[in-house]
């Protein structure tokens, strides 16, 4: 494992509330968290706990309605939407439950979709793509639709699309949720070897304690709050 | 892969939709071809009439005929500079689809009248020397495959000639060109004298004439001074210039550009919903991969341009090829045999058909290219989930 003390992710005072027709839902109460450089972190709780609306703060893809979120020293609740959706490109990588690959696209261009935001050239994307899809073991499927792969297939290939650009943070809500345990288990594998050989930082959300036992710190949340912390 | 690559591939997402919603805009661009090539055949008499020429007709109608001796007394105007006659002769070649315009007339005076019509000398001079000759444009030429030197007999539904039978028989001794693409080269000409003369009735009596005055600026003395001249006689008559006289035949089938204008527009309107309706569903369906791209790094305006480009590149392909088609297609000519004698599409009808393909595209996107935009990420992610 790599993990260092260098806070990567600093979460303060996090409230986060939706508004259900007149009624105010309080997602998220406010909620403190520091995540290390290098930590691979297991979110779990039940339905409707707020883990995976915290997963959307810290990857920018929503924000907070109270409290502050900082990624590598830079606050990005505080972002504008292009500056947000560019930090996104930069420094995130999102791992999906159903995969969400485009249907149309094979997976290599799958994997280099994230690529098209960064200033490379046609060969530096394409030798990129290649490195992604020997990681995760997928050099021979690279032409391939995700309907010609099987599920664990596909969702190596959403792994490979969230590496491919070096991320600071890959996040990812129920990796494994959409497959069997064997194939599940070759999904946590991976993350592990991302994260102990590549020194990725990952933050897993989970219902399955099998998975979460694979990160190096658990988290339990209840209701908008966490509640214990657990070393895996 | 490129942008372009990533918008092309949202084509092959659903192909019958596509193929089906690209041939509506196709053929309605083939349609517009054909309605503009229409609009601008019934508008050439008025847009290439001489201004300084005038047509000077029975009052009651055109079919109406006027008395021979009324040349002599139009040229004695002040500022007519010749007045030369002219009558619809209505036979037929062969066939009654073969339909195009045969007027006698005077040889040396109508040319005079109409120098956008070249015959080149030799020709003009075979025709002042052979009573039965004829000139035809080339267009009638090429069409029935006549060469000079041909004997030429068109069946009389109006003016029998006299003796036995009902045919006429000319000598093509002369073929003109059009000196602008607009000119009319479907005429069938012929002597005057020997139409006065060899048809069974009428003698001395022709179906207007045309005028040619000295200052185009004065033609509405000239009108005034022509009908003041026939007024209270048997035959009073109606002047108006070559324009407006073109103007008022076109009119006798109703406005045709306005009918033009609103079957273009419905055409256009149905068109625009059907693309933008396949636009819009598009976008629905790919709620959750819009998301997808959002989540990855895409901004909102990417996100707008996505769905806006393909509806463009949709519109562009498919009314590209049906405007090119189209051209095509109308160069092929006058399709009703006759009827349309100058059928061409227009070229600044062409730039217009290219805006209102772009104007199109961006319709038709626009909507779903915005609802795209507006999309939340975390919620488009949800929906598809």
């Amino acid at each position: 494992m790599t993990q260092s003390n260098e806070t990567l992710v600093r979460v303060r005072g996090v409230e986060k509330q939706f508004n259900r027709g007149a009624e105010a839902v309080h997602v998220l109460r406010g909620l403190d968290l520091d995540l290390q450089r290098g930590e691979f972190l297991a979110l779990m709780g039940p339905s409707g706990s707020g883990k995976s609306t915290l997963l959307n703060l810290m990857g920018g893809l929503d924000r907070p309605t109270q409290g502050s979120v900082e990624v590598a020293g830079q606050r990005i609740d505080q972002l504008g939407d292009g500056a947000l959706a560019r930090w996104r490109a930069r420094h995130v990588g999102l791992i999906f439950q159903f995969y969400n690959l485009l249907p149309v696209l094979s997976a290599a261009k799958n994997i280099e979709l994230p690529l098209l935001l960064a200033p490379l050239s046609r060969s530096q994307r394409k030798s990129q793509v290649a490195t992604a899809l020997s990681l995760v073991g997928l050099d021979h499927r690279a032409s391939h639709l995700p309907r010609q792969l099987s599920g664990g297939e596909q969702q190596r290939v959403g792994i490979a699309r969230a590496i491919v650009t070096d991320p600071t943070l890959i996040l990812a809500d129920e990796p494994t949720g959409d497959l069997d345990r064997k194939t599940g288990d070759g999904i946590l594998d991976l993350m592990q070897a991302l994260n102990r050989q590549h020194g990725k930082t990952i933050v897993m959300v989970t219902h399955d304690p099998h998975a979460a036992s694979r990160a190096s710190r658990i988290l339990h949340m209840v209701d908008g709050q966490l509640s214990t912390e657990m070393a895996a | 892969m490129t942008r372009l690559g990533l918008l092309a591939a949202g084509f092959r997402r659903h192909r019958l939709r596509l193929i089906l919603t690209a041939s509506s805009i196709l053929v309605a661009m083939i349609l517009f071809s054909y309605l503009v090539a229409i609009k601008k055949a019934f508008e050439m008499g008025v847009d290439v009439a001489g201004r300084d020429r005038l047509v000077v007709r029975h009052r009651v109608s055109i079919i109406q005929m006027l008395p021979a001796s009324y040349e002599q007394r139009i040229e004695q105007l002040d500022g007519v500079l010749d007045a030369t006659p002219v009558s619809w002769f209505g036979a037929i070649y062969q066939d009654p689809k073969n339909f195009f315009g045969q007027f006698p007339v005077k040889p040396e005076e109508y040319l005079a009248m109409y120098p956008e019509f070249i015959l080149p000398p030799e020709q003009k001079a075979a025709w002042l020397r052979t009573r039965t000759g004829a000139v035809v444009g080339r267009q009638i030429a090429d069409k029935y495959h006549w060469k000079i030197g041909d004997r030429i007999p068109l069946q009389a539904t109006i003016w029998r000639p006299k003796g036995s039978g009902n045919t006429w028989t000319f000598d093509l001794v002369g073929i003109y060109d059009g000196k602008e693409k607009e000119t009319d080269n479907t005429q069938f000409l012929f002597r005057e004298d020997y139409f006065q003369e060899n048809r069974l009735f009428g003698e001395g009596l022709i179906g207007w004439y045309m005028m040619k005055i000295r200052d185009p600026n004065k033609a509405a003395d000239a009108v005034k001074a022509v009908d003041a001249l026939f007024v209270n006689s048997p035959a009073e008559t109606k002047t108006e210039t070559e324009g407006a006289f073109a103007q008022s035949f076109a009119d006798q089938m109703g406005n045709i550009g306005a009918i033009v204008t609103a079957i273009l527009s419905a055409v256009f309107v149905t068109i625009l919903l059907v693309a933008g309706n396949t636009m819009a569903q598009a976008v629905r369906e790919r709620t959750q991969e819009l998301g997808v791209l959002k989540a990855l790094g895409f901004k909102n305006g990417e996100v707008l341009a996505l769905v806006l480009g393909e509806s463009m590149l949709m519109t562009l392909v498919a009314g590209g090829l049906g405007l090119g088609l189209g051209y095509l297609m109308v160069s092929q000519g006058d399709p009703t045999g006759g009827f349309l004698p100058i059928f061409f599409f227009p070229p600044e009808d062409l730039v217009l058909g290219a805006v209102l393909v772009l104007l199109l595209g961006l319709a038709a996107g626009a909507l779903p290219a915005i609802a795209a935009m507006r999309l939340r990420t975390v919620d488009a992610l949800r929906r598809g989930g």
